[in-house]
């Protein structure tokens, strides 16, 4: 029997049967008959107060349980402010599918009200992207869009539709066989290359795993441990990777890059063999290229294609799946070590331990204040054991939590690494709370970071999605004023917020939240405790933070590896 | 040094958009660009001349596009390439004749004739189009259109066996 629905009916059927949960978003004129059907469907709809905020909801659901978030927005400014989300989607390829309202197909090109380009606009910043000109594509187009977030290398997906195509109607049919004749990712990788990454990796003396956030997107933590462990390989993970082994791991050498440790950086510096999988040679990774790792000859694991050889030339180039890659690297490495003896890494092994002892990451806590931010961090690990999702924004208490927060599992670190968007942390703890209700979501967040977003602090409470956020006030946008110490003679253009407005507490509670503040470091514990207790409602914890601390090691934009500096001293 | 890639694109509404967005996002500088379907109409074909250089990154930017199902780069003596242009040359009475013959030995085809100006059509081998221009110059060139590059690459038999009927290429 034929079922007539309308175009939004359609679409909200075609998400439920994408398992859909939970789509966050904000109406509008022209996608208002989509929201009519959200009504009647199981579908939880998360008012968000921005569409930024709600398509960074979608990117932080995305992170916390692996699946694919959902944004729904109507047309013009709707889709506008979805841009920045996007774009921060697919620089960090998070599954994400947008849905935007569009004027109605007789007035599209028209100038009509609220009407903007947004297939125009959202080419360059997903994945792919749709125009729907009939209600009968909606089920096809649907299916294809989720199909397109999730596999090969994720993304975020928008489809437009026109509001006349909503109200439509259309004999409902389901997805018929996906039609992407060009759309073919590889998952496992070419044996020959297998054989020779390893020929590489047996024959190598100074390796490193430079793990990335494909490891992440790929599930493949428990392969990358095992092969890891199997090939006696150290592994550094990148600000996406981190927590794709656990930093308690013997091999384990934590964080690389531009705010890198000083054992991260230079194990990759002064390495023979990279082992390079679901990471892309980031500039905040090699600095100046020209002499990143100069020795390393490069293994390059990646199911982008393009990726490889983009930045560093690969010897043993690797198209697959970073979790089928690296169960066939280990296949292979097993079948080698019954006729060979697995290569002694003792001494490359005692020099990365030496490292770690002559320079480890280092903050003084002055007992009389004022507060350091990785002093708030350790105390919030100790405090919950570790056992939370951090959600960071963009700057200086992003590479410190980065730096100090031990991470013992994949998908709880969520943070805008590609873009740098501030503003992320806020939003995105929402979308992780309402992804893994049963994990404490503490966002540690910037307070410029969190003035660009506060207000989805609203939607956190009246959503009843329990978030905390610990906002580290040092009243200046801290990563810039810090480039501005070090490079700009110290002249503090643009960058002082203030400490004591707005007043952070007033403004929690008048959002619905819990303010707490802790100005002492003796504060620190209590007030921690105190918000981890809460768990009927958001809190917002204020930090007063040494206005002054900056983040180190620290390698100069473009400057190379070999220079990083361990403090400031380090610069002249 | 210019490469021409021939890329088979899904017949969907605008993927040349596609295609134009993402060369101008990865800063690849396009030299020319030529569209049309193939005979299966569900597929087009874009022919794009490119200076590279890194044209390895540039075929695996293409094939990212979803609607992308085969990027060929053309090897220069394995592919037939053609470009049309038509060009206006100043010619008034005394110097029609003149025009007229180098017209033919180079199997230029007047479209147009004025008071003053004569219109050539000339389809060939991007090369020979330029050395037709060249010597056109001299009696000045009004105007000038150009197709953009369309390019197969050679049959297999052609290849090793008989020369092609064909002029050049």
């Amino acid at each position: 029997m034929t079922e007539t629905l309308t175009g939004a009916q359609a679409l909200i059927r075609a998400l439920e049967l994408e398992g859909v949960e939970v789509a966050f978003g904000v109406p509008g004129g022209a996608i208002l008959p989509a929201y009519d059907p959200i009504l009647d469907s199981p579908i939880r709809h998360v008012l968000a107060r921005h569409e930024q905020g709600a398509g960074h909801m979608a990117s932080g659901y995305a992170h916390a349980t692996g699946r694919v978030g959902v944004v729904i927005a109507t047309s013009g400014p709707g889709a506008t402010n979805l841009v920045t989300p996007l774009q921060d989607a697919h620089m960090d390829s998070i599954p994400v599918v947008a849905i935007t309202g569009q004027v109605a197909t007789g007035s599209i090109g028209n100038d009509a009200f609220q009407e903007a380009h947004t297939w125009g606009i959202s080419m360059p910043c997903t994945k792919h992207n749709y125009l729907i000109y009939h209600a009968e594509e909606i089920p096809d187009v649907i299916r294809e869009a989720f199909h397109l977030a999730s596999t090969g290398r994720p993304g975020p997906v928008l489809v437009d539709i026109p509001k006349d195509i909503l109200a439509a109607t259309m004999e409902w049919h389901r997805a018929g066989k996906l039609n992407l004749p060009g759309y073919k990712p590889s998952t496992r990788g070419h044996p020959r290359q297998v054989a020779s990454a390893i020929d590489l990796i047996l024959e190598a003396e100074q390796p490193v795993i430079y793990a990335g956030g494909g490891i992440i997107r790929a599930g493949a933590s428990a392969e990358l441990r095992r092969f890891a462990e199997a090939a006696d390989l150290p592994v550094v993970t990148t600000l996406m990777a981190r927590g794709a082994i656990p930093d308690s791991h013997p091999l384990a050498l934590g964080m690389p890059g531009m705010h890198g440790n000083y054992t991260a950086v230079t194990a990759m510096q002064q390495s023979d063999l990279l082992v390079t999988i679901g990471a892309r040679f980031d500039d905040r990774v090699t600095g100046d290229v020209a002499s990143f790792a100069p020795r390393a000859k490069v293994i390059h694991v990646d199911v982008d294609p393009a990726e490889i050889g983009k930045v560093r030339a690969a010897d043993v180039p690797i198209v697959g799946d970073a979790a089928a890659v690296l169960d066939q690297l280990h296949e292979e490495l097993q079948g080698r070590l019954k006729n060979q003896p697995a290569p002694d890494r003792q001494a490359w092994l005692a020099t990365l331990a030496a490292w770690q002892e002559a320079h480890p990451l280092h903050y003084d806590q002055d007992p009389d204040g004022p507060i350091q931010q990785p002093y708030v961090i350790e105390e919030l690990h100790r405090l919950t054991g570790g056992e939370a999702i951090v959600v960071a924004g963009v700057g200086q208490h992003q590479m410190w939590t980065s730096q100090y927060w031990g991470f013992e599992r994949p998908n709880t670190w969520i943070n805008s690494g590609g873009l740098g968007t501030m503003g992320y942390a806020v939003p995105a703890a929402v979308g992780a709370k309402a992804g893994a209700p049963d994990q404490i979501v503490f966002a540690i967040d910037g307070d410029g970071c969190f003035q660009m977003t506060m207000q989805e602090l609203i939607t956190a409470s009246t959503e009843h999605i329990p978030v905390k956020i610990a906002v580290m006030n040092n009243g200046w946008f801290g990563m810039v004023k810090q480039w501005q110490k070090l490079f700009y003679d110290e002249r503090y253009s643009g960058t002082e917020l203030g400490t004591d407005i707005p007043d952070y507490v007033k403004l929690a509670e008048a959002m619905g939240c819990v303010g707490l503040r802790a100005d002492h470091p003796d504060e620190v514990a209590p007030t921690l405790e105190k918000a981890l207790a809460i768990n009927d409602r958001p809190v917002v914890v204020e930090f007063r933070c040494d206005p002054d601390a900056m983040v180190f090691p620290m390698v100069p934009a473009g400057g190379s590896n070999d220079d990083i500096a361990l403090g400031p001293e380090d610069l002249t | 040094m210019n490469h021409v890639i021939s890329v088979l694109v899904e017949n969907k509404p605008g993927v040349l958009a596609r295609v134009a967005s993402m060369f101008a996002r990865r800063a690849f500088n396009i030299h020319s660009l030529a569209v049309g379907p193939t005979a299966d109409p569900l597929f087009s074909r874009i022919t794009i001349v490119i200076d590279g250089p890194d044209m390895e990154q540039i075929i695996k930017q293409l094939y990212k596009l979803v609607h992308t199902v085969k990027v060929t780069e053309m090897v220069p003596g394995d592919m037939v390439q053609r470009e049309v242009m038509l060009l206006r040359v100043s010619a008034d009475r005394t110097q029609r004749g003149e025009v007229l013959d180098a017209a033919g030995i180079f199997e230029a085809r007047a479209v147009d004739v004025g008071a003053s100006t004569i219109t050539f059509e000339m389809s060939d081998d991007p090369e020979r189009l330029a050395d037709f221009l060249e010597l056109m110059k001299p009696y000045g060139v009004v105007d000038l259109a150009k197709s953009g590059r369309i390019a197969l690459g050679r049959d297999a038999k052609s290849k090793n066996g008989a020369k092609p009927t064909l002029r050049s290429a």
